[in-house]
């Protein structure tokens, strides 16, 4: 089918986030606005305004009544989904670069930028349920491995916190203690940074993309790796489908190396692999810059594609999709 | 910094010992003779570093001998004179000439040494003035430094040399017993190289060899694919074998930079250009003839650039390589070059000149052997302003009798194109127009092997087409030109062999084609129309045979294609010219693609080539007569394949989807476990997967207002 051309951004998009119900889609961009949309037809339902500085991630409770975003404006912000009312400001002194709400919507990780000589850091923040009683006050404070952390989010059970970053490792911490129990290791591991982490539906396995040109599958638990996906551009953007074993990669050159002679250098599609088999089964054409973001919606059936050219792109699948055979 | 640690350490020292370090004469103290305590000396360090360097250091100095042995007074002079020669050279090192001095007689010892800046110049020193006559009783004796140790250990008894047993040497040809009958190739990438078998039916490649940092620029196959060429810093060397790549010789060369086989791959030619100390000098251009079997330096060329760089179409673009140029055939009888005014031909028995003098062609522009004949055409432009026309002449070797000569007028350039029998020979010429303003072009056929050698010539229609690439068939008589100025060329095929009468006709032009080169395959019949750069990688696949597109297709960006030497496969690469797509495609002859490796800083890609087939062209004739019997246990033995193949995909997959839910089986059972935890975390909400949520339809009324209004009714309108 046709994809929706959600024009909104005015700034390259970092992040795409679908509600649980799969009807409304937010939106992250280098403007200072989040976007929520209606994910059927592409209607924006309107922004959340306050920020000051690029937004690059946000999480929505499962009762898609709050919003969480991260901003470079050193805070991360609570929102009321329905009115658009900022309900608190956690303030930092580095960019927000990664928020995620854990299971049951208590307590949400957020993660820092190395900046001005502070390391990298993970805060856990716990999260009232009435925004009046909201504290700034940290649970639990990582202070970071070298480099960038570009992606923190919740382990099975709350128990564990699984980030990845500029360094390439994977690493997964106790969310009680702040202990790393785990790291990936050199041999299998990611090569250059891993740019972005999406966790499956049910949360037995996540996917990283990274610079190297491939896209990796763990186990949430062990940290074995699993899968393999080779591509031939870097990875910005990994997506899981909840209903089938695909998976989708999305990224292209660095936008600074571009080149202007023709559109098919960039290898600015959407790819989708067999998540068993590794095969690649096909790429979904569109955006005239690198794919930044990517998001399945949970009843798997359509997905959106944000790019570096400020557009986001909502596929809704044809019929022939669902009887791919390879 | 050591100094004071090793004071300190002492000072330490003598205070435990209670010892006034002042009131001792460190200098009184001595070992006993022969022991050293188990200290090391300083000095036997310095010895052992001296003698290190040794081995290399000294390359740059050389020794001249019988010189004049003079007193005191005259010494100056003497060294004046010397400096003199010397530094017409190269650049002499400062205090880099030193005369010793007999301390007894106060005289000369009648030899200096010399330390030049570079080990080249200290060489070309060497060569230059071994042998120069001072005056009568004085003729130098020029040697190098490094070399004296060696002529030291010369013994003075003549040995009977050790005649090694002989060691049967491995199969070079082993490659080509291949049951399945594929071809090899070499892919050099990042900084591996690796060899492969084109495995078709597999629908990949199959490795044979890898290794890291096999070569340090290059790789090389032999003309008839016995041997890999890899180069070095210290020179070439060449690998082959029947299960894996040895080592079967190298050939030192110093910063060799290019080498050349000769086609009979008996021969291999290296190449290095080194940059004068001075600049304004040109690069000194060192070329070794080796033999390959043996290693042997069978000849040397050592000149300026200058010297090697004549005639081509630029001349001033410094060295056109292959500087020597072999006859064709097998038999490596003959190599040529070009020098001024003049075409030297070497034969190998001597590899001396042939006659012992060169051919005197005054400004010769451009030469070229047949592929299989002792037959050289070569190029001399128009000469006296247009009073002496161009000319382009074949000439026989060894006899140097001209077979035949071609005069043309106002020509601005000449380009020869042999065909691979020798049948032909295709000269495309380029004409001034009367007002000089532009050019046409023309072709001047030959055919060789006809009685008296016949000519025709053969203009295109649009004469003003600008030539983009020719290539005669390959073992056949059609050639293919690509020509047109706009942006897609026309394409025509023609032919030196039709009806009748033998005259070249045209057989088809195809119109505005993506394409700027083009490939024949090696056994001709096909031909690949290619748009590389500019047109991004198109591909068509042509058979001339029925004058019909077999496929079009494209290889994105791709630089580099090459058919495999049997004709059954093309390969099309695209190299690190580019920064991304980076790798190479496999197709069918007929445009079907196979498969695709992608490799980062891909730099080359090369088919190994075979020898010519023994067959005799009627036995050539009877197998493709007879093909269909031949070809019926092959295509069984493919089915085979495919359904093996098939098979073991299908198990593969099997494999996986069993390991992958056996995995999402047990990562289940942990998750029922964990559900309870699950649900206390969410406040006792009904956990994930359960609750799968049900669309309801709900209806809501809500009453907006209610008002009263009486209503007029009027009857009996029904």
């Amino acid at each position: 089918m046709r994809p929706i051309l959600m024009k909104g951004h005015e700034r390259p998009l970092t992040f795409l986030k679908y509600n649980r119900d799969g009807d409304l889609l937010f939106s992250c961009a280098k403007d200072h606005n989040p976007t929520v949309w209606f994910a059927d037809n592409g209607e924006r339902l309107g922004t959340y305004r306050g920020h000051n500085g690029a937004v690059w991630c946000c999480d929505v409770s499962r009762d898609s009544g709050r919003l969480i975003t991260g901003s470079a404006d050193q805070t991360a912000k609570l929102w009321n989904v329905q009115t658009g009312q900022q309900l608190f400001t956690f303030n930092f002194d580095s960019p927000a670069r990664s928020v995620d709400f854990s299971v049951g919507d208590k307590l949400a990780v957020i993660t820092t930028d190395p900046f001005m000589e502070l390391p990298s850091a993970i805060h856990v923040k716990r999260i009232a349920n009435d925004p009046t009683e909201q504290t700034g006050d940290s649970v639990v404070l990582i202070k970071g491995p070298q480099g960038r952390i570009n992606r923190a989010i919740w382990g099975p059970l709350n128990r564990t916190i699984i980030s990845a970053g500029e360094d390439a490792v994977i690493r997964i911490w106790d969310s009680e203690t702040g202990k790393l129990i785990k790291e990936s290791d050199k041999e299998s591991g990611h090569k250059k940074t891993v740019t972005s982490l999406a966790k499956s539906a049910d949360g037995s396995h996540f996917l990283t993309g990274s610079l190297d040109k491939s896209a990796r599958l763990w186990d949430t638990r062990t940290l074995t790796l699993i899968k393999t996906y080779v591509t031939e551009r870097p990875v910005n953007a990994v997506a899981m489908s909840p209903l089938l074993d695909h998976v989708v990669l999305g990224g292209g050159q660095d936008a600074s190396a571009v080149t202007t002679t023709d559109h098919r250098a960039g290898k600015f599609e959407a790819k989708f692999y067999d998540k068993i088999l590794q095969e690649e089964i096909g790429g979904v054409k569109g955006h005239f810059g690198p794919i930044n973001a990517l998001a399945f919606n949970p009843d798997g059936k359509s997905f959106s594609s944000g790019g570096e050219d400020g557009y986001v792109r909502l596929h809704h699948f044809d019929p022939d999709y669902f009887n791919i055979k390879i | 910094m050591a100094d004071v640690m090793v004071m300190k350490e002492i000072e330490d020292t003598a205070l435990r010992l209670g010892l006034d370090l002042s009131t001792l004469d460190l200098d009184s103290i001595r070992l006993p003779p022969g022991e050293n305590c188990g200290i090391v000396s300083d000095d036997d360090e310095v010895y052992q570093e001296d003698n290190l360097e040794f081995e290399s250091g000294f390359g740059n100095i050389i020794v001249v001998d019988s010189l004049p042995v003079v007193p005191k007074e005259k010494f100056e002079k003497l060294e004046g004179v010397v400096r003199k020669i010397y530094s017409q050279i190269g650049v002499i090192k400062e205090d880099g000439l030193w005369m010793p001095v007999d301390p007894e007689t106060d005289k000369t010892l009648g030899y200096c040494f010399i330390e030049y800046n570079t080990p080249q110049e200290a060489e070309l020193a060497k060569e230059k003035t071994h042998g120069y006559k001072l005056d009568r009783a004085h003729i130098f004796c020029v040697s190098m430094f490094d070399d004296f140790d060696r002529f030291m250990k010369v013994p003075n008894e003549w040995a009977l040399p050790e005649t090694k047993p002989y060691a049967p040497g491995e199969n070079l040809q082993h490659w080509l017993t291949d049951a399945k009958a594929r071809d090899q190739f070499v892919i050099r990438a990042g900084s591996d190289t690796e060899v492969l078998w084109n495995d078709a039916r597999h629908l990949k490649p199959d490795p044979v060899y890898k290794r890291a940092f096999w070569t340090e620029s290059f790789v090389q196959w032999s003309p008839l694919g016995t041997y890999l060429a890899t180069v070095h810093r210290q020179g070439a060397a060449v690998w082959g074998g029947s299960s894996s790549f040895n080592r079967l010789m190298r050939y030192a060369h110093p910063q060799v930079k290019l080498i050349d086989f000769s086609p009979g791959e008996k021969y291999l030619v290296t190449y290095s250009s080194n940059e004068p100390s001075n600049p304004r000098d040109a690069n000194r251009v060192v070329i070794n003839i080796f033999d390959v079997r043996t290693g042997k330096v069978m000849r040397d060329f050592k000149g300026s650039a200058d010297d090697f760089a004549v005639g081509g179409a630029g001349g001033v673009t410094g060295v056109s390589w292959p500087v020597f140029k072999w006859s064709g055939g097998r038999d490596d009888k003959y190599f040529a070059r070009m020098g001024k005014n003049v075409l030297s031909v070497y034969e190998t028995e001597t590899f001396s000149l042939v006659d012992k003098k060169s051919l005197k062609v005054e400004n010769i522009m451009d030469f070229c052997w047949s592929p299989t004949d002792p037959i050289i055409a070569l190029f001399v432009p128009e000469m006296g302003g247009g009073n002496q026309p161009a000319r382009v002449s074949l000439i026989q070797v060894p006899s140097k009798e001209e077979l035949r000569q071609k005069n043309l007028f106002s020509v601005s350039d000449c380009k020869i194109y042999w065909q691979s029998n020798g049948d032909y020979l295709a000269v495309n010429v380029e004409r001034y127009t009367k007002t000089k303003k532009s050019t046409y072009t023309g072709f001047e056929l030959f055919r060789i092997k006809e009685r008296d050698i016949p000519i025709e010539v053969l203009e295109l229609e649009n004469k003003n087409d600008k030539i983009i690439a020719f290539a005669w068939e390959p073992k056949g008589h059609r050639f293919v030109v690509i020509h047109g100025d706009n942006p897609k060329p026309d394409v025509s095929i023609y032919s030196m062999r039709t009806g009748q009468n033998s005259r070249v006709s045209k057989l088809t032009t195809l119109k505005g084609k993506q394409a700027n080169a083009l490939f024949w395959s090696p056994a001709g019949r096909y031909i690949v129309l290619a748009g590389l750069k500019g047109f991004n990688g198109q591909l068509e696949f042509y058979n001339v045979d029925e004058l019909e597109t077999m496929a079009t297709a494209e290889h994105f960006m791709a630089t580099d294609i090459e058919w495999d030497p049997t004709g059954r496969y093309v390969a099309t690469a695209v190299t690190s010219v580019h920064e991304m797509e980076n790798g190479f495609n496999i197709w069918s002859f007929n445009g079907k693609h196979l498969y695709r490796i992608l490799k980062d800083h891909f730099f080359q890609f090369l088919w190994r080539p075979r020898p010519p087939s023994f067959l005799s062209p009627e036995k050539e004739e009877e197998i493709a007569k007879n093909l269909k019997k031949y070809s019926k246990k092959y295509e069984a033995e493919d089915q085979d394949v495919s359904l093996l193949l098939s098979e073991q995909e299908r198990d593969k997959r099997r494999m996986l989807k069993e390991d992958w839910d056996k995995w999402i089986h047990e990562w289940k059972r942990i998750h029922e476990e964990e559900s309870l935890h699950r649900q206390k975390l969410r406040d006792g909400e009904a956990s994930d997967e359960e609750e799968e949520y049900e669309a309801k339809d709900i209806e809501v009324e809500e009453v907006i207002d209610v008002s009263e209004e009486v209503l007029h009714l009027e009857y009996g309108q029904e």
